[in-house]
């Protein structure tokens, strides 16, 4: 079955072309959402908040790119169960909007990571990793200043009671939180990550495990 | 009127860019330095010349718009300097 995926663009996203390059090769069918703009969230069967520095990074990541009147929207399409990946910036802007918790801090080493990491699926009980097996390694690139992930302890807890930690770094690249490269939220319909499924999907692109997550 | 808000990462977060400023100047022989910490400064100008009013919006501003994150951030108003 072919949907109707929304790609979120912000100010400075730049990861919005790749996603909608993946979208189109399997088949469903995408469609920008400016940041100014509200949707019907009725119109789409999912959205996917791709990576980029939005409004240049200011303030904090993610920080203004939450309160705009398309997130308005996100939030509601979030409350009604439907499916939401924030990818790398996306996850940042999911956490600042307070859809999922926690936040993201500027990586331990201070450098800008830029590199293949191996990641452990915890859970695949979400619809953007129902195709990869529990426990399975998968490779997929990082490109991230600001990806350690931060919560509270008692959060930390909450995530890992609750199954809402469903990718983990196996070698910790920035210094997150329980090794955290994504949380889901409760429901485990708002899905959110630090790496890029979207640049792993053909052979030459030096790896295909992004093809799980759609 | 003119206020500002001062904020600061709260003493549990690790400060990297504090703590990088402290290397710099430990290694530049500012040797009394025991810690440095680097929050942020923000200028706010309204319309209103109402002191209460203007401090009502700012701390909306503060919850409801985002400009500081409770989870890593702390914040005071102050008066512009």
């Amino acid at each position: 079955m072919s949907l109707k995926i929304g790609i979120t663009r912000f100010l400075g996203t730049n990861c919005d072309d790749d996603v909608k390059k993946w979208v189109q090769s399997i088949s469903h069918h995408p469609e920008y959402l400016w940041f100014e703009d509200q949707f019907n969230i009725d119109d789409y069967d999912m959205v996917i908040i791709p990576g980029g520095f939005s409004h240049g990074d200011y303030l904090r990541c993610g920080a203004l790119a939450a309160h705009t009147p398309v997130m308005k929207s996100v939030k509601e399409f979030a409350n009604k169960g439907k499916p939401i990946l924030g990818i790398c910036n996306g996850f940042q802007i999911l956490c600042e909007a307070g859809i999922l918790p926690g936040v993201l801090l500027k990586n331990d080493s201070l450098k800008f990571k830029d590199e293949w990491t191996s990641l452990k699926v915890n859970q695949n009980k979400t619809i953007f990793l129902n195709k990869a097996q529990k426990n399975q390694i998968i490779r997929l690139p990082i490109a991230h200043g600001e990806g350690k992930y931060y919560a509270e302890s008692s959060t930390l807890k909450k995530l890992a009671d609750n199954e809402q930690i469903w990718l983990t770094y196996e070698n910790n690249p920035n210094g997150a939180a329980l090794n955290i490269a994504g949380i889901t939220n409760e429901n485990k319909n708002v899905c959110g990550l630090m790496p890029h499924p979207e640049r792993a999907l053909f052979d030459w692109m030096g790896g295909t495990d992004g093809m799980f997550f759609l | 009127m003119k206020l500002a808000v001062k904020i600061m990462p709260r003493d549990v977060i690790l400060d990297t860019q504090g703590r990088a400023v402290e290397v710099s100047m430990k290694s530049n022989g500012f040797v009394d330095l025991t810690e440095c910490r680097i929050g942020k400064y923000v200028e706010l100008t309204l319309r209103t010349a109402d002191a209460d009013q203007a401090k009502i919006i700012v701390e909306k501003m503060l919850k409801e718009g985002g400009l500081y994150n409770p989870l890593i951030e702390k914040y005071e108003i102050q008066a512009c300097l």
